[in-house]
């Protein structure tokens, strides 16, 4: 061992009483729940519709306008304790009348656990979910990836925009099922609409109004971007 | 913390201490022998007090790995707030892959984190096979151990040799890349490609190890730790090399767990979170290897922590190779293993299998499945949601570095312009695996 180091133990801080190990020999559904599922549906009660086991991992379905609260009192309780979220994002199936999912995979590493969450968004209805950037940072990102992808409105994020997509994107959301994948508008019009971009116009208002950068444009240009323009529109 | 520990330098550089800071030599010495001391540094330019600048670093800038781009407030050279902007990569992986059977699927896990091609193969296969309910032969564990072990040492090599030139070293970054080409030799010699191996199958291997490849990853296993060695005593006591990563970029254990952190990142701020051990895959708890943990979560200990990673991939790749089992690699069942040419073309049952899997591709059962396994970037998951028919309703990457990345404008905040080139080192990013 180096300098610096405290040779670990494996795995967490805090050990689980039974040694982890690979999972074989799984069935299609059924097998170990988690008990975190029980403890879901003893604490919130409606706000959970229903827990499912497929391939051995639990997934809770829950409301999507209770998931900061549900996700809070996972991450702050002692009997719990998800203090690491996986992963955000969100499924459309290709039967139109199937509602959009979004999925949070969280992990309990005291405990070992595995957990998925998932709310419904029926269609119809507005896509809209609570955030849980407020329990986790790394919520960030992700989430603003799905908005980006999906279209799905975090409620509670401090600051939702495209990601991935440049922000003057006009063309939707690239991973619905009705986005198609090739893109929206023909070859000709991204190409004509690339080049008619303005290419001074790659920083933000507030990236701008940072330095006295903004100053030092031409007053036509300032007007352009105090206006709102973006490049890409 | 940083102070608590003590780096031994080694390698003494004068004009430096050895905690790595600059040291003044006083100019002159008054009559009586007393040190002057030195004039005060000239009064900033005029009129720039208080104003703050902004910097772009990137998207064709070579220290930012990849066509990251970094806006920058200044105040003076200290930072006070940065933007990342990512996507200038992105290609719509999940969206094409929506469109292509579970095989088509391999050759693009790839391209996704490009230095690590063999292990996403791997952690692909083992969430395509839980969606299957297919549980691979012992055979195939052991060699995708192999293959998975390498690839980390593969990423570790890269992430060392570009760091250092960031860093300002360069010989590191030469005997780092050679060794990276003997294990690129190896994967050549198994699968025929070197970046782009495909090296997996649903169910088992591309293909079986060549005779006396067993040898030749033994050569590698024993020459390599020397190379490890000597990268050590050229970096770890290295005056300069601590210098320039000390105390940059901390996290601590709460806020690395909050902001997502994952891989040497996290166990460097002393988070022991390897999936491996935790939830393990593959057979990872029957081997004996051990997990390299930080204390202040700075890029000295990320560099630290990987260090060590290298030394105990190799140990787990010298296990596989002792208890690499004899038997089939790919398991036995038609619905998604290929029968033989031979069979295919002489048996009606099994040319039925092949048309079938070529013409439709093998179908799984609804259900989905999100299997992480631990890349060297840290925890990457496929998640994956089938409604039973050949192709894919979501094909979710769980990039590692993306979430990583998040967490540079809080990383970053306070420390000299320079640093931000190794801070952003220090992630290790690879933009096809961010962007996707």
């Amino acid at each position: 061992m180096k300098d610096g180091f405290t040779p670990a133990t494996p795995g967490s801080a805090l050990q689980a009483a039974t040694p982890p190990s690979t999972l074989r020999q799984l069935r299609h559904r059924g097998g170990d729940v988690n008990p975190s599922a029980a403890a879901l549906r003893e604490r919130f009660g409606s706000a959970i519709s229903a827990s499912d086991v497929v391939w051995g991992e639990t997934t809770v379905i829950i409301e999507p306008r209770r998931a900061h609260e549900i996700v809070r009192w996972l991450h702050d309780d002692p009997a719990q304790q998800y203090t690491y979220l996986s992963d955000v994002t969100a499924v459309e199936f290709r039967d139109p009348e199937q509602p959009i999912e979004v999925v949070w995979h969280l992990r309990s590493l005291p405990f070992r656990r595995f957990l998925r969450l998932k709310a419904l968004l029926p269609r119809g209805t507005p896509l809209e979910v609570d955030s849980v950037w407020p329990v986790f940072k790394s919520a960030d990102w992700l989430e603003r990836e799905c908005y980006d992808m999906f279209g799905i409105k975090f409620i509670g994020h401090p600051d939702l925009r495209r990601i991935l997509m440049w922000e003057g994107y006009r063309e939707g959301f690239p991973l619905r099922k009705d986005f198609p994948l090739r893109g929206r508008f023909s070859r000709a019009e991204q190409l004509r609409q690339a080049l008619a971009a303005n290419p001074e116009a790659r920083y933000s208002m507030e990236e701008l109004t940072i330095a006295a950068a903004f100053e030092d444009l031409p007053d036509e240009m300032r007007a352009r971007l105090a206006g709102g323009e973006k490049v890409g529109e | 913390m940083a102070n608590r520990r003590t780096v031994e330098v080694a390698l003494s550089t004068s004009g430096l201490d050895a905690q790595g800071r600059p040291t003044r030599r006083p100019l002159s010495a008054s009559e009586d022998g007393n040190v002057l001391t030195m004039e005060p540094p000239l009064p900033m330019e005029p009129g720039l007090e208080g104003d703050h600048m902004l910097i772009n670093i990137g998207p064709q800038h070579p220290a930012t790995h990849g066509v990251l781009r970094l806006v920058l407030e200044l105040d003076g050279e200290t930072v006070v707030r940065c933007i990342p902007h990512v996507g200038y990569l992105h290609c719509g992986f999940e969206k094409t892959c929506e469109y292509r059977n579970y095989y088509q699927i391999i050759p693009w896990t790839d391209r996704e984190d490009y230095l690590n091609a063999p292990g996403n193969n791997v952690a692909y296969a083992l969430g395509a096979e839980r969606l299957f309910g297919i549980d691979v032969t012992p055979r195939c564990e052991v060699l995708r151990v192999i293959a998975a072990e390498l690839s980390r040492i593969m990423s570790h090599l890269v992430w060392l040799g570009t760091t250092c030139i960031d860093i300002g070293a360069f010989t590191p970054f030469l005997w780092a890349f050679q060794e990276r080409e003997n294990i690129y030799n190896l994967f050549e010699s198994w699968v025929g490609a070197r970046l782009t191996t495909t090296v997996t199958r649903v169910g088992g291997m591309a293909a079986d190890i060549p005779v006396g490849w067993t040898d030749q990853l033994g050569t590698f296993v024993r020459s390599f730790p020397k190379t490890v060695d000597e990268i050590d005593r050229m970096l770890t006591k290295n005056a300069i090399w601590v210098g320039r990563t000390i105390g940059l970029g901390a996290m601590s254990q709460d806020e690395a767990l909050n902001y997502g952190l994952s891989g040497p990142l996290l166990r460097a701020a002393g988070v022991a979170y390897d999936v491996r051990k935790d939830f393990p895959y593959l057979g990872y708890e029957t081997y004996d290897f051990e997990v390299p943990v930080g204390t202040n979560g700075d890029v000295y200990d990320r560099f630290l922590v990987r260090m060590e990673e290298l030394r105990q991939s190799v140990r787990i790749l010298d296990q596989a190779l002792a208890r690499l089992p004899d038997g089939p690699v790919n398991i036995d069942d038609p619905r998604v293993i290929l029968p033989p040419k031979s069979k295919a073309t002489s048996e009606m049952e099994s040319m039925i299998h092949h048309f079938k899997q070529v013409m439709e591709g093998p179908r799984p059962p609804a259900g989905e499945s999100y299997v992480a396994v631990e890349s060297p970037k840290g925890e990457k998951g496929y998640y994956m949601v089938s409604d039973g028919t050949a192709k894919p309703v979501r094909w979710r990457i769980r990039p590692p570095s993306f979430v990583n990345l998040s967490a540079i404008p809080k990383m970053v905040e306070g420390h000299l312009l320079s640093d931000v080139i190794a801070i952003n080192a220090s992630i290790d990013i690879v933009m096809g695996e961010i962007d996707r």
